[in-house]
């Protein structure tokens, strides 16, 4: 009988510990004192761990521009890296808090996924890479070749969109993560391989010759790459989402990581809001009032994150093309901090 | 009337009634378990609507919209996610039971070869066994992709074997068969030369019950069954033409195409799991103790016979229990595909699909049924065969 009423008092607990509290992310991630930011392991450019295992990269800083809003402190942010093929059920079942991953913002993942993407860090599309010594010069010659890709990306299916609709024969082999893909492709398994395009004059220069590699100038899809939460957390939700607007907002009005606290004695209205020295913005979301200083002290202003990471000032070069300022013919435009 | 049971026995409290305290526990224990699964049921579901994440079956309807490099049965981008599910099992279903036709030969092989006479061939198996099974498969089933894709040359210098065949880095390109209506004579001729050889067989048994004397069995079931379809396929004029595989602008086009993912992970199973059948053989002959072997020797029977006819049916009784093992852990060990890119059950289902329509819960169950299915099937197999060489007791 002793034994009876163990195993069901264990029972007892085993199933209320089972039911999940509401969800409070920001409350949780202070009381853990880390953010567990979901991220590309694997992508030179956009998150890649250096030789001293320093995380570097577009998306990462954005995870530290995160960490420095909320703790006062960038390095207080766990990396962890996923692939393609987990990283929605890491995000689902509260592994990470935010996923900044080179995600493409599409209307299933947005619903039935159970994310919600707060913006867009980066306007990108489909490319191709494929050998110079094949002669192709656009995409649409590429019926009935062998086209390596990396399993559970949006780049799986518009690949068999692409060659659906152009009535051309496909030939996919698929890889879980795109280092595998890369390899098989610089083996010559593949005649082409494809991803986003941003990711693809990184992956260039991984292959064995980089030369002998051409990155053909069709852009096959949109791809809208952001930050995503999970669902159900509007506070949350809101901090991810004005972390990038804010990012941008700094760029527009000229705050840069060198001028920041010159910038504080600003005579701007919208620059004195936005660095809280008017008003009590931060406070709303949830933070202190000054949490714009410590990102832009931390990570610079979107521009800055762009160049350093992907732009001029990396071995990348990629221009800033729709990812320029609206002023400036770009699609990257925030709502105003009022 | 005096109920008997009552005077034999007195009457005692059921709480001290080893058989009502028994039953009360069973059931209490089996509430509970229906009560934690019910928990655990409910609370996902509802955690899932809370999040607003998709539930239920009705993806497996919906269009997949991806290729899959390798299908047994016809399917396209719009095909289901049911169908990508079926097109996964039987890639997992061929590359596992390949895996163990494989595994048990070279296995069964290495075993026996470990138990020479001959030194260096005994040393050379048993440093198979000690290398093989002490690496990770995963390393190894790598290894092998990339000494596959490294070693083979590129499509445009393909090699070509004899026959029109061609190898190169995409896979083994062979001709396709493609019979002509003859053909089903040749069946029917390969139908009763099987059944011939089983009548034959069974007439030599009683023959060499009756009289001693051994019929030529396997030479009778030889001509049987390979020569006589063999006669009459040519008598029929060949009824047979080759599609052979060409090279095409990007690809090599028509006849059969293996795939290097596909062999890599079928040479890299078939060669990590034979050396533990190795092991498992090597242990059941000689479980067989050395008498047995005098003692036959000493009736006058040779080698040959000795092993096949008193070694092996006492040895299987040790073997098959762990060489289901074995065969439940290859087909397991085939979803290691998915580091190799070859199109099996968990690369497709439980990556692409799970990924694009974000139903975790669901998928994965799904494909832990499978899985679950599949062994309690092999294993189910596997006993039956074990039943006829477990000792029979009289």
């Amino acid at each position: 009988m002793k034994r009876a009423i163990l195993s069901l008092a264990l029972a007892t607990a085993i199933g209320l510990a089972g039911s999940v509290a509401e969800a409070q992310t920001l409350k949780s991630v202070q009381q853990r004192g880390v953010l567990n930011c979901g991220a590309n392991g694997n992508l030179a450019g956009f998150g890649l761990p250096d030789a001293q295992g320093n995380w570097t990269g577009f998306d990462v800083d954005y995870c530290r521009a995160i960490a420095a809003a909320i703790f006062n402190d960038p390095t207080k942010v766990k990396f962890i890296p996923l692939t393609a093929k987990d990283r929605f059920t890491a995000l689902q079942s509260g592994e990470v808090d935010v996923l900044i991953r080179n995600t493409t913002w599409t209307s299933s993942r947005d619903t039935t996924s159970g994310l919600n993407f707060t913006g867009v860090n980066y306007y990108d599309g489909q490319g191709f890479l494929v050998r110079k010594a094949l002669k192709v010069n656009s995409a649409l010659e590429l019926s009935d070749a062998a086209v390596c890709v990396q399993q559970g990306t949006t780049t799986e299916l518009n690949l068999a969109d692409f060659f659906r609709t152009n009535n051309m024969k496909l030939k996919t082999v698929t890889f879980a993560t795109s280092d595998e893909a890369v390899k098989a492709y610089d083996a010559g398994r593949c005649d082409a391989y494809t991803t986003d395009a941003s990711a693809l004059y990184g992956e260039r220069l991984r292959t064995a010759a980089p030369d002998d590699h051409v990155v053909l100038p069709d852009i096959i899809s949109k791809e809208p790459l952001g930050p995503s939460v999970r669902h159900g957390d509007d506070q949350w939700f809101d901090i991810v989402r004005w972390v990038n607007f804010m990012l941008i907002n700094a760029e527009e009005l000229g705050v840069a990581k060198a001028n920041v606290d010159a910038q504080m004695k600003s005579d701007n209205p919208e620059i004195r809001r936005m660095l809280g020295v008017e008003g009590k913005q931060g406070e709303a979301f949830g933070l202190s009032n000054d949490f714009v200083v410590r990102m832009i002290k931390t990570v610079g202003n979107y521009g800055e994150i762009f160049e350093k990471n992907l732009g001029q000032g990396s071995p990348l070069k990629i221009s800033r093309g729709l990812n320029a300022l609206w002023t400036k013919g770009g699609l990257q435009y925030a709502p105003p901090v009022r | 009337m005096v109920d008997a049971r009552a005077t034999a026995r007195p009457k005692i409290s059921p709480i001290n009634d080893p058989r009502w305290r028994s039953a009360i526990v069973q059931v209490l224990l089996c509430l509970a378990i229906v009560w934690l699964a019910y928990g655990a049921i409910t609370n996902a579901a509802e955690n899932l609507a809370r999040a607003r994440i998709a539930s239920g079956f009705d993806f497996w309807n919906s269009t997949a919209g991806f290729d899959i490099s390798q299908t047994l049965i016809p399917y396209t981008t719009q095909s289901t996610y049911g169908r990508a599910f079926w097109v996964g099992l039987l890639n997992t279903l061929l590359v596992a039971s390949l895996g163990i036709v494989f595994a048990t030969i070279i296995g069964f092989t290495i075993g026996i070869l470990q138990l020479s006479k001959n030194v260096l061939v005994s040393k050379l198996a048993a440093a198979y066994v000690e290398i093989v099974r002490n690496l990770p498969l995963l390393l190894q089933l790598l290894f092998w992709y990339n000494a596959v894709l490294k070693a083979l040359p590129n499509l445009r210098e393909s090699l070509a074997i004899p026959g029109g065949a061609l190898l190169n880095n995409r896979g083994l390109f062979l001709p396709k068969p493609i019979f002509g209506g003859a053909m089903d004579v040749v069946l029917a001729a390969f139908a009763l030369g099987v059944i011939g050889a089983i009548a034959f067989r069974y007439w030599a048994r009683r023959r060499q019950a009756l009289t001693g004397q051994q019929p030529p069995v396997l030479i009778v079931s030889l001509l049987l069954i390979v020569a006589m379809p063999v006669v009459v396929f040519a008598a029929m004029g060949f009824p047979v033409t080759f599609e052979a595989p060409e090279m095409g602008r990007f690809n090599i086009r028509g006849g059969i195409e293996i795939l290097p993912e596909f062999a890599a992970l079928l040479f890299g199973l078939s060669i990590y799991t034979a050396a533990f059948i190795a092991e498992v053989v090597r242990a059941g002959l000689q479980a067989v103790s050395h008498g047995q072997t005098e003692a036959a020797y000493s009736l006058g029977l040779r080698p040959g016979p000795t092993l096949r006819l008193v070694v092996v049916p006492q040895a299987m009784r040790v073997i098959v229990p762990p060489l289901t093992n074995q065969y439940l852990n290859l087909t397991k060990n085939s979803s290691l595909a998915v580091a190799i890119g070859y199109p099996d059950l968990v690369q497709v289902f439980t990556g692409t699909v799970l990924n694009q329509t974000g139903q975790a819960v669901e998928v994965v169950a799904i494909t832990m049924a499978v899985y679950l299915t599949i062994s309690l099937a092999t294993s189910g197999l596997m006993n039956l065969y074990n039943r006829r060489f477990a000792l029979k007791e009289r």
